[in-house]
């Protein structure tokens, strides 16, 4: 994977630079010692790693507007960063870059329940939002498997989804406005409290724009009241296509689950092995948990039953406790804990037209062999969203490039069939030079229009999510 | 200038915009009024029509923009599906006449009273093609559920009123259709009791689905609605304990006949209130525990829907009701009026300084000629 040559006259100026953004911020809050800029040096796509120039720390929107405007000055590229989380690359760092990290932004600002959203700041963790309202019977939908770590920050930048997004949708269906600083160093809000967005939807578009049109210092989330009660089932198949058919059966019959989960043999034989979770040896696996009072759980499940049972499943498993409901999810919760128990694995993130499963997955299976590397699927079925993760062997020579390549063949497959490259995960640089499968030139031309207008300079985040030679003239104008 | 530009596929559309030198009236067939005294020779989306994919199995439709919407909802009801979003039909609130088109409502971003539980036309709208003021033919998202590859230029689209290029295909998450409906009413209370009571219904566990108040109802007494859907026993049951959560604020009654529930809802959905009367009608996207406030400031006759968070406000004609509102969080839009009032006040409300220089730089790169509704949105 190849990113732009440092610039050597940024590089250059690095004292001047450091100085300069010392003077603007707290004590403690730029760091630039070079054994101390490694911890920045990667986020979790662990692959790749490049210490910054410097790592600034601000601990408000004012601050973190100071730094830009000191970078803008200075022509000194920013990569923003929330908890470094990404496992797209998007927070890795570039030689002559300012890490702006928001993490020691943390605070609620506003709870209110009446109007139903909350106020932070974006450092905060995604986890930590809902816990801020859960004493009153709320949460905050999105709910990435990170949630414990990722910062609300990411999840905006990468549009977010979580294992719950079947019904609640992804963190753009949540979000309901930002305060947003430009590369300039200029404070703006938009959205805010109302529903509608006056003017075009500029936070539409700010979401899931991998930190290239500004930095998000604070957001205004929608939060829910908690459901009554929700229950899983566990269902087993003996073949990927009869566990596709009877997903597409469930969606259709009108039964909203919070989430459908899908896992295949190699992935639930994984997890057996890391965490006993009491799976069958099957080769399809589907978690399906619906919400509601008890009764109105019993009738979802009831017909989730009949539609399972047409399809002639080797198990059927309902929970009828807590601690039942905690081992059926054990086992998706762990899968990924589980792969990298045995294996160095890379987890692709590509969405399908759920039609299209039996088909996508017989065919990654024949890349697979045709690789010789195994690949294991544990992902969000009800809306495509797939999660191949591919095992390899990181100190073996040669291993990681040929899981690459075969990431890339999977990915095309997804756009092949009418989905595309990702579905949560983001672009950044994994699958900067995977665009142009699903673009043309004129449709990525119109998304550079788009940063052109935010950040003219193109100093922000800018080596990520579009192939390099795409935005060269732009970069080095 | 009276003859309307139709082209019929998608390359004839790019040929019309990449040779235009004037400016460009956009429309699907006008029932929504956006761009009706605009200069400029109408370009209307009709002629590009027809559902090009409908895979019941995985949500999703995909349609070309000048596609009636009647069409869609026919198709999408063969299969008991349906447009969540709920869009509203303007016909009877503007006097015109015609078929929505799916394109009018995703460049409009037309929602309805369902907006509160499943979001917006935005929020259900997984990929667009347009083509720009360039006559570039554009792509952006796809069709299935979770697509975060590139900008979201689809929401982008969503809502921009035809001025940063004109749609030429769309593609739409549907849901299926519900099996009840059921409708608590209560009457008589105040703007901002119902407002009280229309939070806490929708800061419940019983997923309430439309939560709207009208001062006025059809005998003239406040009528305030809260709706909830799905599985039969699940609606009883659901209105059942909001009929208990909401004991205190007053007596209420359970309505779940399938024909006046929809009836209902489509009164609040189409706005009926105001058909066929005189004056101009706003519509105030706000806070909902600021909409009191702000209906008592208007003036006026007014209806909330989105449990307060939406206000539509019927004033004489040319009233400026922005000047009449005290600070608050949001915007309103004039979306009946004369073209002279609309002129005057202008249809939407003008933004700060930052963000119009964001918009106007967005529309200069899309529409560098300058030809899509000029005038419309700055
Ligand atoms: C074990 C594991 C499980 C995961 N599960 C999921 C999952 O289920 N669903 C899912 O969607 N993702 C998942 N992820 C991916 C990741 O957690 C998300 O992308 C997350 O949102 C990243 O948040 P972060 O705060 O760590 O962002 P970072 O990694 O710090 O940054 C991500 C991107 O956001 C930009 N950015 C950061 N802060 C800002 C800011 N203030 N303003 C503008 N841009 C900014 C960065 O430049 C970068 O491009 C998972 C990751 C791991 C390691």
């Amino acid at each position: 994977m190849q990113m732009p040559q440092p610039n050597q006259d940024v590089l250059g100026r690095k004292s001047r630079i450091v100085a300069l953004l010392a003077e603007a911020l707290p004590e403690g809050a730029v760091i630039h010692d070079e054994n101390e800029t490694r911890a920045y040096e990667c986020d979790a796509l662990t692959a790749y790693k490049c210490p910054p120039m410097c790592v600034a720390l601000p601990t408000c929107t004012e601050e973190v507007a100071a730094v830009l405007r000191i970078c803008s000055e200075n022509n000194v590229p920013v990569v923003p960063r929330g908890a470094g989380t990404s496992l797209a690359g998007g927070a890795l760092p570039t030689a002559d870059c300012v890490i702006l990290g928001v993490a020691r932004m943390n605070e609620v600002l506003e709870t209110d329940y009446d109007n139903r959203f909350i106020r932070v700041q974006t450092g905060r963790t995604n986890l930590s939002v809902s816990g801020a309202v859960e004493e009153n019977g709320f949460f905050y939908a999105p709910d990435p498997s990170s949630q414990l770590a990722c910062a609300i920050a990411g999840n905006i930048a990468m549009n977010s989804g979580g294992a719950h997004c079947l019904k609640y949708g992804v963190t753009t269906n949540n979000l309901l406005g930002v305060k947003l600083v430009t590369m300039e160093g200029e404070i703006v809000e938009i959205g805010g409290a109302h529903m509608d967005a006056a003017g075009l939807d500029l936070l539409g578009l700010i979401c899931g724009s991998e930190g290239q049109l500004g930095v998000v210092t604070e957001a205004t989330l929608r939060i829910l009241h908690k459901p009554e009660g929700a229950r899983p089932v566990l269902i087993g198949f003996d073949s990927n296509e009869v566990a596709g058919a009877c997903v597409s059966d469930i969606i259709q019959a009108g039964i909203l689950p919070v989430a459908i989960e899908f896992m295949d043999r190699p992935c639930i034989r994984a997890v057996e092995k890391f965490a006993k979770a009491g799976y069958p040896d099957c080769e399809a696996l589907l978690i399906v948990e619906v919400e509601g009072s008890d009764a109105e759980i019993d009738h979802q499940l009831g017909l989730i039953k009949d539609i399972a049972s047409a399809h002639n499943p080797v198990e059927f498993r309902e929970s009828g406790s807590a601690e039942e409901s905690a081992a059926i999810w054990l086992g998706r919760k762990s899968a990924f804990g589980a792969m990298g128990q045995i294996n160095d694995y890379m987890c692709l993130d590509g969405t399908i037209p759920v039609s299209e499963l039996p088909l996508v997955l017989g065919r990654i299976r024949e890349l697979s062999q045709g690789y010789g590397l195994e690949v294991a699927n544990v992902f969000h079925a009800g809306d495509g969203n797939m999660h191949p993760l591919i095992l390899f062997n990181a100190n073996k020579d040669g291993d990681l490039e040929k899981c690459e390549a075969l990431g890339a063949d999977i990915l095309r497959l997804c756009v092949e069939v009418g989905g595309c490259l990702t579905g949560e995960h983001g672009v950044g640089v994994e699958k900067r030079d995977l665009m142009t499968s699903q673009y043309t030139a004129d449709d990525l031309e119109a998304q550079l229009l788009v940063k052109d207008v935010f950040d003219p300079k193109w100093l922000l985040n800018a080596a990520k999510v579009f192939p390099l030679e795409v935005t060269q003239s732009r970069r080095s104008a | 200038m009276t003859d309307i530009l139709k082209p019929e596929s998608e390359a004839a559309l790019a040929e019309v915009i990449a040779t235009a030198e004037t400016p460009l009236r956009i429309t699907g067939v006008g029932t929504r009024g956006t761009t009706s005294g605009l200069t400029g020779q109408q370009l209307s989306t009709s002629g590009m029509s027809g559902v090009t994919l409908y895979e019941p199995g995985a949500l999703t439709l995909v349609a070309r923009a000048g596609t009636s919407v009647a069409e869609i909802e026919a198709l999408l009801a063969e299969k008991k599906q349906r447009l969540a979003f709920e869009p509203m039909d303007h016909r009877g609130l503007m006097g015109t006449t015609g078929e929505p088109t799916i394109g009018g409502i995703v460049a409009a971003n037309v929602s309805g009273p369902r907006r509160v539980a499943v979001g917006a036309c935005r929020d259900h709208l997984l990929g667009v093609r347009f083509v720009d003021g360039r006559g570039k033919v554009i792509k952006n998202g796809g069709r299935v559920m979770k697509n975060v590859t590139g900008y979201d230029l689809v929401k982008l689209m969503a809502g921009s009123f035809g001025t940063l290029g004109v749609l030429t295909e769309v593609s739409l998450k549907v849901l299926p259709e519900v099996e009840a409906r059921a409708v608590l009413l209560i009457n008589g209370l105040s703007v901002a009791d119902a407002v009280a009571a229309m939070s806490r219904a929708l800061g419940s566990p019983y997923e309430v689905s439309g939560a709207a108040h009208t001062p006025s109802g059809l005998d003239g007494h406040p009528v305030t609605m809260l709706r909830v859907e799905g599985f039969a026993e699940s609606v009883a049951y659901r209105a059942k304990a909001l009929q208990k959560l909401l004991a205190e604020l007053g007596e209420s009654q359970i309505e779940d006949d399938p024909a006046r529930t929809k009836a209902g809802w489509n009164w609040v959905r189409n706005v009926e209130a105001f058909h066929g009367s005189q004056g101009d009608v706003w519509r105030v996207s706000c806070k909902p525990s600021d909409a009191p406030r702000l209906a008592e400031e208007a003036g006026g006759e007014a209806l909330l829907d989105w449990g307060g968070g939406l206000l539509w406000v019927q004033l004489p004609e040319g009233t400026d009701l922005r000047a009449r509102l005290s600070s608050y969080d949001g915007h309103a839009t004039l979306v009946r009026a004369s073209a002279k009032t609309r002129d005057a006040l202008s249809v939407f409300e003008p933004q700060n300084e930052i963000l119009t220089r964001m918009a106007q730089g967005l529309r200069d790169r899309f529409d560098p000629k300058q030809i899509f509704n000029t005038g419309l949105m700055g």
